[in-house]
């Protein structure tokens, strides 16, 4: 029945989509290259954790929606995570939203923005509910309710009730538990998706309103241009600028850039998160839930040496906390193997029961990947990048921002790690960013059907937008410079890791500025070999690795700018964190849509201090002590 | 498996310079160009394994990296659970990153998971196997609405447990792709991967479509192909075992079997007119 139509040239992959007819698509030529124009209610970018859920919520408004993504829903990194989703549901022990909310703040080392952070607190127990409704297999108590493990800086009574339990979790592959029921819940939507679809600019009205975007189908090299009355950008992090971390090599920071080149602003790069827990030195992710379920990190002495760096939540501390505390012990000579530069986290003192229930995932991973069995041996570990608290700026409602004044942008949304709310402020706190997906991936659909009408009007596309986009696109296909894609990405990784790692310092950021800078003007000496439109993984690299540069330079610039040490940003030149200069948050530009024309300009914007409404109290800046 | 070629004290240099004492290793490598549709062939490339990581996958990436940037295939986590480098490794199917490098004097054969339309080099299109998945309704399904205060639906730890070994699935498609049953019927047959994600829905003790689930598959195409040839079991990278799966799911199918399926069928296939895809007929 589903017989292939075998052409001579390359295939439309987007009118193999059923009824593609009913869906009016145009044509159009632009720049020599063949152009399709579709015209949705909503499209989304990115099918994530964050994406999937708004395609699945737009679709329920009953909206006309598109959701795009470079690779298969399923492939998308959420799937990788691992730990868990945290709520206040209460299974294990008492528990509020407002503790949760709290700890969530002072996680964030007071740079979140504490309406954003009640919003997703509050709706923490109906999201994940939801999501159990939709099948996702918690692991369970023995009284059949969703089991909730220990998680880094997860406390109860805001602070002073000790360890919560609040990170629901599905064994130790909760993200993939929630990417495959997400999937699930976006195919019981019927949701369409343009699957292997590199998008490649936002389209923005002369009045600076967002129309959609511009993206390269993947299968035949087809340009498409996607009209759409509202667009949100789920496109994740930027992990791949360094040389290691436990992103996938899909985590290229596109969206973010893509609205950079829109002369949108970027909100706190500098603050990277990196997880304790990477395998050494494969990177991939061991889970905090090791922790959680009484693993411990030794040094070469033996010593459980978070006790006395986090008196009271020891190895549970909040994550920036944990990755300072083991490169000091480095540094100070206790690190372990040969060469002294790594840390044992040890599970062998944990019940085999234990193990096989909670970390399966995390077994086969570390016996794969370090050869070593946890129920008998130690694994290594290192800090690892991870995760980007900054993004770009937003809303509580996921509506972009363009300035200080919070100027909201018309038709542009942003979820996920993508976007900066800011729940995450300085600091992550884990099992926070696949809730951060769910609660603000609903809300995008929610913002977005409270602003669009269901079957609107197609929107009327400029007659050459995404002009310069395609443009570039054939720029860069054609590049014959002396620098490969790959060994101008290695560079920009082995710099962004030497000058910007855990502790940074005035001399190696300053340095870092003037060698990101000279990495921007050598994107202009790329080339590349394969000149196919058709699956051209060169290409898509060097456009990814021109998303990489951009993001990683305004985090090199924003690390040098702030003088005060918060969350993730330690800086050694000035170790405290400086409320009355720096409670701000960064924002970041590129004076140029391109990496190689452009320098980086910041300026600040204030912190939200206080919540959405009575039902939690504003959270004051105090001393961040674990 | 090599684990000892990983325990290396050196740490992994990043230099293309040559070490002293190089470990040659040649890899063939199939390579197809959709521009041309010229006949695809087998392309060998030699690395030094000094200089790379240990698995298939660096292997790949140093390829594309340093010596043909053309050489085109999927990658994302690089940690064994997004699916993307399935592929046909020495004729067996698996995970590129998951599969160590085994030095050897032949050069190691490396092909896109068999019997696929492929689309260049290591690329499958496997557009019917995702349309399969829809087809078996991967979501949770119930006959009540839940009341305004109701939480989770309590699922009992045995319960629970009965998810384990399906649930982990990453839709990888090596078990599809390694069937032969699959090669010869894939518009029909639903294939391992797609069978043990319908058993997963039918074991889960909160769906409530278990009878309508379990009179979807039977049919002598969609379920009835596999005749337990077992490549599926043999090749998951996750260690999965769909073949047990089918197995149970035949059992039930045969315990509970009514002569009313027929017309339970037909109404659900009404029920799916004008969607995408879900249950409808095939």
């Amino acid at each position: 029945m589903l017989s292939r139509l075998r052409t001579a040239g390359p295939r439309l992959a987007s009118l193999r989509a059923p009824r593609a007819s009913a869906r009016s698509v145009t044509s159009t030529t632009i720049g020599g290259y063949e152009v399709f124009d579709h015209s949705y209610d909503a499209v989304v970018i990115g099918a994530g954790g964050a994406g999937l859920r708004a395609a699945a919520g737009l679709v329920g408004h009953g909206l006309k929606t598109a959701c795009i993504s470079k690779v298969f829903p399923t492939r998308s990194h959420t799937v990788a995570a691992q730990g868990g989703i945290n709520g206040a549901l209460a299974n294990m022990t008492e528990d509020q939203w407002q503790w949760h909310a709290y700890d969530t703040v002072k996680g964030a080392d007071w740079l979140g923005d504490q309406d954003a952070i009640q919003h997703m607190c509050r709706l923490a127990p109906e999201v994940i509910l939801e999501l159990e409704s939709f099948g996702l297999p918690f692991s369970r108590t023995p009284e059949g309710k969703i089991y909730q493990r220990a998680f880094g800086g997860q406390s109860l009574k805001f602070g002073k009730g000790g360890q919560a339990y609040r990170c629901a979790a599905a064994a130790d592959r909760t993200g993939h538990a929630i990417l495959h029921t997400l999937y699930g819940m976006a195919l019981k939507f019927d949701c369409l998706f343009f699957v292997e679809y590199f998008a490649m600019d936002l389209i923005m009205s002369d009045d600076g309103k967002c129309l959609g975007c511009v993206a390269m189908c993947m299968e035949d090299g087809s340009i498409h241009r996607f009209g759409a009355h509202s667009t949100i950008v789920a496109t994740g992090g930027f992990g791949r600028a360094y040389q290691s971390c436990t992103s996938a090599h899909t985590c290229t920071g596109d969206g973010s850039a893509m609205a950079s080149r829109a002369g949108l602003p970027m909100q706190d790069l500098e603050f990277v998160q990196f997880h304790p827990t990477g395998i050494f030195p494969a990177g991939c992710l061991l889970t905090e839930g090791c922790r959680g379920e009484g693993g411990i990190l030794r040094n070469s002495e033996g010593e459980p040496f978070m006790a006395r760096y986090a008196p009271t939540a020891k190895d549970l501390a909040s994550r920036d906390v944990v990755s300072r505390a083991m490169t000091l012990e480095i540094r100070e000579g206790r690190g372990v193997g040969p060469n002294k530069d790594h840390i044992y986290l040890h599970l062998d003192h944990l019940p085999p029961e234990t193990l096989a229930e909670r970390l399966p995932g995390i077994s086969e991973t570390a016996k794969i990947f370090a050869g070593v069995d946890v129920t008998k041996e130690p694994a290594p570990v290192l800090p690892t990048v991870h995760y980007n608290m900054g993004g770009i700026p937003t809303n509580w409602k996921t509506q972009v921002v363009k300035d200080a004044e919070s100027t909201v942008v018309p038709g542009l949304l942003a979820a996920g790690e993508a976007g900066c709310a800011s729940v995450h402020g300085a600091n992550r706190l884990g099992a926070n960013s696949l809730l951060d997906l769910v609660v603000f991936g609903r809300q995008a659909a929610d913002t977005t059907a409270e602003l669009v009408k269901p079957n609107s009007p197609p929107v009327v596309l400029p007659k050459n937008a995404g002009e310069a986009s395609i443009a570039r696109m054939d720029k860069i296909r054609h590049a014959k410079g002396a620098i490969p894609t790959a060994d101008l990405r290695r560079e920009l990784q082995v710099n962004m890791q030497k000058y910007a790692p855990v502790y940074r310092n005035a001399d190696d950021l300053k340095k870092g500025k003037d060698v990101i800078m000279e990495v921007m003007k050598k994107y202009k000496d790329v080339g590349i070999t394969d000149r196919t439109m058709v699956w051209n993984t060169d290409l898509i690299e060097t456009l990814e690795l021109e998303n990489l540069i951009n993001q990683a330079a305004q985090e090199m610039f924003a690390a040098e700018a702030r003088q005060e040490s918060r969350g993730a940003h330690a800086h050694e030149n000035f170790p405290d964190r400086d409320d009355e200069n720096w409670m701000k948050h960064t924002l970041s530009w590129l004076d140029k849509p391109y990496v190689e024309d452009a320098k980086v300009i910041l300026k600040y914007r204030s912190v939200i201090d206080q919540p959405l409404d009575k039902e939690m109290h504003h959270v004051p800046p105090a001393k961040r002590v674990y | 498996m090599a684990l000892s070629a990983f325990r290396r004290s050196l740490p992994r240099s990043l230099s293309r310079g040559f070490a002293a004492a190089a470990k040659p290793q040649t890899f063939a490598i199939y390579r197809y160009d959709p521009d041309t549709q010229a006949k695809p062939f087998l392309q060998d490339y030699t690395i030094d394994l000094k200089e790379c990581g240990p698995m298939i996958l660096d292997a790949l990436i140093k390829i594309k990296d340093e010596v043909d940037a053309t050489l085109t295939f999927r990658r994302s986590c690089r940690e064994g659970i997004c699916g993307s480098c399935a592929m046909n490794i020495n004729g067996k199917n698996g995970l590129a990153c998951l599969l160590y490098i085994e030095e050897s004097s032949k050069p190691i054969e490396i092909q896109p998971l068999p019997h696929t339309y492929v689309v260049k080099d290591l690329v499958p299109d496997l557009t019917n196997f995702y349309n399969q998945y829809k087809s078996i309704e991967p979501w949770l399904k119930r006959k009540d609405t839940k009341a305004k205060d109701d939480k989770e639906y309590f699922q009992s730890r045995e319960d629970r447990a009965k998810l384990d070994g399906m649930y982990e699935c990453i839709l990888c498609a090596c078990c599809m792709t390694s069937c032969p049953s699959y090669w010869w019927n894939p518009e029909y047959y639903l294939g391992p991967a797609v069978l043990m994600q319908a058993y997963r829905w039918i074991a889960d003790s909160r769906d409530q479509f278990t009878e309508e689930r379990l009179a979807w598959v039977n049919d002598t195409m969609k379920l009835y192909r596999c005749h337990g040839i077992m490549n599926c079991t043999n090749c998951c990278p996750k260690g999965l075992d769909p073949a047990k799966a089918i197995v149970h799911l035949k059992e039930q199918v045969a315990d509970t079997y009514k002569d009313g399926w027929k017309s339970m069928m037909t109404g659900e296939i009404v029920k799916n007119k004008g969607r995408e895809s879900g249950m409808m007929y095939m």
